[in-house]
């Protein structure tokens, strides 16, 4: 097992780690933003195909990655205004509109990419990476960490500029509030249904930042049904992160690492079927679940649409 | 105020509100059920003909491939042995306010679980005892995926929806595990468990291509409607379904309910697993998912969890992803157009349910007229 | 003391007649369908005045509190607020005209701290702790509170909470303060303690809404009294007439105006100032012990409050009050002696025998009936019909259902035959109990409970929420079933209410029992100070 910790494994682990680790990131810090306002999104993963597809016809066709990511959030945020008018404001079940979203997305984001292609999955060239002077050069992170699309970094500032509001202004006051008692909200002059659409759309624009991400990054092209569960893991992430966002970045790195660690280890040598180390992070969660089981900490008001006058 | 009175003034008594035209509210329900079907229908409609296909012919291949054709209308009560099975096991856990959108997971594993075994019991204790005992042993596979969720839940109060995804996707990769580890024939080819011989698998009906699958399917479907409607069981799962806290106040043992309620879940959904494995496939094959378990969401919606209006939309379901999926290659798209088709149909559901709920509110407030000011009275 | 600027801008007037009111209300018009909440209401609120609002519930009280909030847009009506007509279409425009609103249940996040409580909805994007801490200080000084701005609100007493509630009420330059309802999660002291402070926001120019159902509260704390009745404003009192007679006259005045002359002599509108004499039924009661509560401990756990070592003796056909300001465990103490809670410590014995292990159906099968205090969410199922909820308790069992099978004729008959007795008001028993009001659903939770012989029932708040009327029959089928032998529990916070109903009362603070007083002769203070101890 010496060859483990051999320099190219490592660099492949992380790097792969962060690969995976990105859309994740993404979505999951959407997720909780939108859980802390009370809005359960199990449609993210349908986000996510929006902001695919969106994306990765925005980089194919103008050739940047960056107005790529940039309609990426655009999609994510029209699947997300789905969301936002039949459950903030039509105040209907969020897990009945979540499933629709997604079966939704998952359909006419494959029909249009047939309707558009056929058969054929055009590629986008190789998308440009930055490489931070001097840190590049550190080994195994170097390569890894320190060589990677910008995107990466933005992510990461996110869930810190996230954090930073959660706890410092109005708006991330407000935010759960909304999530927490929302009539406590109403009453002190804030509008709920206002605060709710923000954080929702928030949800869907980096929830589609992340199926861009996947798209345009990471795998260099659409195909149907690509997130492959990324948005429902993405979910678990930030109800396990129990809306400390901070956690997100953690959470999304272990996962990240379990779904990239086999191409890791084969090029270690060592083969691990991809299912055993696939399932490890959830069977690790459950054990904890059940060995320390305590009631998971949601917002009491999460999931139930807010009416005026109702306690 | 000089008015002398002898009583204490009474609040003006209720009159009895017109009674309901019966006939209206009867067919509400279908009428509810009906407008989002067609709706969705219209608006995917549209859809293909901003992407130059014609609707109508398209609709017409999907009728004519799912429902007229021999071959495409026993293809269709095939599909839906399997889709009816989850379906009520769908049915079970909605019914007591349970989030079980783990299904593929649990259904993944029983198949697996019935593929790999199959031939050797089928083969060695003959299809009278064998068959059967594969089709239990699918539900108890389904159920036992369900007991740590259900655990959590039922003692903990852990949110079923994460358990249940996180149950799901290790089902579908212990589901995996299994076919390329301990299930796995010498054949070559992609990974799979050992094939059932034709004359082993699920009988046939009269001569037809239609499998047992669907009378087991609808004796399921019937003994939850029995359940639900009739027994203390069902009322016990219901009155879990609409109010927690009522259940503990009635000394209803949410706990052993909610057990009970995701194991009948699980068991069903393994279940259709099972049948569909020794009916439709014979073999389990890695990275096999149909992802049936959220499709089914939207129907049971449509029927209001009511077990025998589900039959009908599964049928009609079954009619549309068969025939859909001749229609889509003619007209040169992908499969999962369906799937915009069932998102719509939920969109449109809750649409027309909101309404519904809307209207039925304002006409409940009306049927409390005269009382004085009471509409603020605190309850 | 540090007196804000804004509140001293106004001269107090110590109630008389200042020339423009704070606030003005005429013809104040708001319909539900089928239901007239507010009937042409008028209404003038005066600087450095305490306005008391007195009607029963379902009077309108409300509503026009709702109102003046921003929550409840009027049909009709116009609303002056110093002098300038406005109209107040949002809670936050409320909040601009100065209008500050403590409501009758709380709206404070409980997971957020005091402060960031109090600066939800400044309106500046950062948010800035230094300002509000000194806010903070100086209206707390203002009230005479002691309140830690960093303690999360999930940990205060109650009273600290309503102290923040008013205080956050007072935040935004408020000059007119709604209080809905102040009173009724306080002990007698707390109420001491709230006039207090509501004298010396009065003394720095506030004008005062207070609202409540209690009439001794309204003479004791208003200075003028508006009394609303079915949605209408139907009487008033003056300053100077309030100050003029005696708290009974003014009593008599008010219920006569309320319900008609010589009303106050009739036995269901007395009920509203339940009975003022104490205790006058003194019965005699068998020596035979029902129910022995032995050192009961029941753990609340991190959320909820705690019962700690509570020993109890209640005898057969007694009916034995528990008093205590809301949340001091009540609740847990009900659901441990009905079984919904398993208990930590200490046993439960009914007739002798331990019942600590039985599970709720058991418990219900030996006689023990259970009212709870949450109607709605707890007492019944709102999708399912009345005649289903009366028979939830009885699931499974004969005549109703038979041979696992469900028998809807037996169900519905029976329903019908209690619904007549208790009369409920329901179009039919296959009626959907959602659809009813609160009090007819109480009424089907009684017969739900008195339907099946019990021994012992245990009511936890039975007449909140109620209107005059149905209050009254309620306390009054309690009594019946006293006298009839049953042992009757009666959880209140109402203190009024337990004097006029119990034979002891028992007095129940933060989880314990601190003293248990005979009815009778002072009986009412003897409690008050109980509840403190």
């Amino acid at each position: 097992m010496s060859n483990l910790l051999t320099e190219p494994v490592l660099t492949a682990l992380v790097a792969g780690a962060l690969l995976a680790m990105v859309p994740l990131m993404f979505a999951a810090l959407g997720e909780s933003i939108s859980e802390r306002a009370g809005v359960l999104n199990i449609g993210l993963e349908g986000m996510m195909l929006f902001g695919a597809y969106a994306g990765f016809n925005g980089a194919l066709y103008i050739h940047s990655s960056w107005i790529g990511l940039l309609l990426g959030a655009f999609g994510g945020m029209l699947a997300a205004l789905v969301m936002v008018v039949l459950c903030v404001w039509m105040r209907l079940d969020q897990i009945v509109v979540g499933v629709g979203l997604f079966l939704f997305a998952e359909g006419v984001t494959s029909l249009l990419h047939g309707a558009q292609f056929g058969d054929s999955y055009p590629r986008i060239d190789h998308v440009s990476e930055i490489e931070v002077p001097l840190l590049s050069k550190i080994p195994v992170l170097g390569e890894s960490v320190f060589h990677q699309h910008p995107i990466v970094y933005v992510g990461i500032a996110a869930v810190f500029l996230v954090h930073w509001m959660l706890r410092r202004t109005s708006a991330g006051l407000n935010l759960r509030a909304a999530g927490e008692t929302p009539s406590a909200l109403d009453a002190a002059g804030v509008d709920v249904t206002r605060t709710r659409t923000l954080a929702v759309l928030a949800c869907g624009a980096l929830a589609g930042i992340g199926g861009a991400y996947l798209s345009i990054i990471a795998a260099g092209s659409f195909t149907p049904m690509m997130t492959q569960g990324v948005g429902f893991i993405g979910i678990v992430l930030a109800m396990l992160a129990r809306g400390k966002v901070m956690w997100v970045i953690a959470l999304s790195f272990l996962f990240g690492i379990s779904l990239s660690i086999s191409t890791a280890l084969q090029l270690a040598g060592v083969n691990i079927s991809t299912d055993v180390i696939q399932m490890l992070p959830y069977v690790t969660v459950i054990a904890v679940l059940l060995l320390f089981a305590r009631r998971s900490y949601l917002p009491s008001a999460l999931a139930l649409p807010y009416f005026r006058g109702e306690r | 105020m000089s008015n002398v009175v002898t009583e204490p003034p009474v609040v003006a008594p209720v009159e009895a509100p017109p009674a309901p035209r019966r006939p209206l509210t009867r067919l509400e329900p279908v009428v509810q059920a009906i407008v989002p079907v067609l709706l969705s229908i219209l608006a995917s409609g549209v859809l293909l003909a901003i992407l130059g296909r014609d609707p109508f012919a398209f609709y017409g291949n999907i009728l004519h491939n799912g429902l007229l054709t021999d071959f495409g209308v026993q293809q269709s009560i095939v599909r839906m042995a399997t889709l009816l099975l989850l379906a009520g096991g769908l049915i079970v856990a909605f019914r007591a306010n349970l989030w079980n959108i783990g299904g593929d997971g649990q259904w993944l594993l029983a198949a697996a679980f019935v593929a790999g075994i199959a031939p050797s019991v089928v083969g060695g204790l003959g299809m009278a005892v064998g068959l059967p005992l594969m089709i239990v042993i699918g539900a108890v596979v389904g159920a036992a995926w369900t007991i740590v969720p259900a655990v959590l839940k039922a003692y903990y109060g852990v949110n079923e929806i994460i358990t249940t995804l996180m149950m799901n996707f290790v089902g579908i990769a212990l589901a995996n595990i299994l076919v390329k580890g301990p299930f796995l024939t010498d054949k070559p080819g992609v990974p799979r468990t050992e094939i059932l011989p034709l004359d082993q698998r699920l009988p046939m009906l009269g001569g037809s291509q239609i499998h047992a699958g669907i009378i087991v399917a609808v004796a399921m479907m019937l003994v939850i409607h029995v359940v639900m409607t009739r027994t203390p069981l069902g009322l016990r799962l219901r009155v879990l379904g609409s109010n927690h806290r009522a259940a503990v106040h009635l000394g209803l043992r949410p706990q052993r309910l909610t057990l009970i309620a995701f194991a009948a879940s699980g068991a069903l959904i393994g279940m259709s697993g099972a049948v569909s494995m020794l009916g439709d496939w014979g073999s389990f094959r890695a990275d096999f998912n149909p992802a049936y378990g959220l499709l089914m969401v939207p129907v049971v919606f449509l029927a209001r969890m009511n077990a025998l209006a589900t039959i009908a939309f599964v049928a009609l379901f079954a009619v549309i992803q068969i025939g859909g999926d001749t229609a889509t290659r003619l007209a040169d798209l992908p499969t999962a157009f369906i799937l915009v088709l069932v998102g719509l149909l939920l969109f449109f559901m809750t649409i027309t349910e909101f309404h519904r709920v809307r209207r039925q509110r304002r006409l409940a407030v009306a049927s409390r007229a005269p009382r004085s000011a009471g509409a603020e009275e605190v309850r | 003391m540090i007196t804000p600027d804004h509140l001293t801008s106004t001269a107090p007037t110590g109630g008389g007649a200042s020339p423009a009111p704070a606030v003005e209300l005429r013809g104040i018009t708001k319909a539900y369908p089928g239901v007239v909440a507010n009937d042409d209401i008028d209404l003038s609120v005066y600087a450095g005045e305490v306005h008391g609002l007195l009607g029963e519930n379902g009077a309108g009280k409300s509503t026009l509190m709702s109102i003046l909030s921003g929550m409840v847009q009027p049909d009709a009506g116009t609303i002056r607020v110093g002098g300038q007509e406005v109209s107040i279409t949002s809670p936050r425009k409320a909040l601009e005209l100065g209008i500050g609103t403590v409501y009758q249940h709380l709206t404070l996040v409980p997971t957020l701290t005091v402060l960031e409580n109090l600066m939800m909805g400044s309106g500046s994007a950062l948010l800035d702790f230094g300002g509000a801490r000194a806010r903070f200080d100086e209206l707390v000084a203002t009230l005479g509170a002691r309140i830690d701005p960093n303690a999360v609100a999930s940990t205060l007493s109650l009273g600290e909470l309503q102290q923040v509630e008013i205080v956050k009420a007072l935040w935004r330059e408020t000059r007119i303060l709604v209080l809905d309802e102040p009173t009724s999660m306080l002990t007698p002291q707390g109420v001491t303690e709230l006039q207090g402070v509501m004298q010396r926001l009065k003394d720095s120019g506030i004008a005062i809404i207070f609202i409540t159902h209690k009439l001794h509260e309204a003479i004791e704390i208003g200075d003028r009294v508006s009394i609303l009745k079915a949605g209408r404003r139907v009487g008033g009192i003056e300053p100077d007439e309030l100050r003029a007679r005696t708290p009974d006259e003014l009593k008599t005045r008010i219920i006569d105006t309320m319900f008609g002359e010589g009303a106050a002599q009739l036995a269901g509108v007395a009920e509203m100032e339940v009975h003022t004499e104490e205790g006058g039924h003194h019965r005699e009661l068998s020596g035979e012990v029902a129910l022995e509560l032995i050192d009961l401990s029941v753990d609340g756990g991190a959320d909820e409050a705690s019962v700690h070592d509570m020993t109890l003796s209640v005898h057969r056909g007694e009916i034995l009050g528990i008093a205590g300001v809301d949340g001091n465990g009540q609740r847990q103490l009900a659901q441990a002696i009905a079984g919904q809670r398993p208990i930590s410590g200490g046993d439960i014995r009914l007739e002798g025998s331990s019942i600590r292990k039985l599970g709720v159906p058991d418990r219900q099968r030996r006689g023990i009936g259970y009212v709870t205090d949450d109607r709605l969410h707890e007492g019944t199922v709102l999708d399912m019909s009345v005649a289903m909820n009366i028979v939830l308790k009885r699931i499974g069992e004969r005549p109703f259902w038979r041979r696992g099978a469900i028998r809807q004729q037996e169900i519905d008959a029976f329903a019908r035959d209690l619904v007549q007795r208790y009369e409920v008001r329901t179009p039919s028993v296959e009626t959907n109990i959602g659809t009813l009001s609160g009090g007819n659903i109480q009424k089907v939770l009684l017969a739900r409970e008195l339907a099946f012989d019990p021994k012992l029932i245990l009511y936890n708040k039975p007449t909140y929420g109620l209107d005059v009327k149905t209050a009254s029959f309620v306390r009054s089928q309690i009594r019946e079933q006293a006298e009839q032998g049953i042992t009757v529990i009666v959880i209140s916070t109402e203190l009024d209410e337990l004097v006029a109903l119990c034979d002891r009362i028992a007095v129940m603070s933060s989880g314990r029992l601190t003293g248990v007083v005979d009815n009778g002769a002072g009986a009412h203070a003897r409690v008050g100070e109980l509840m403190l101890a």
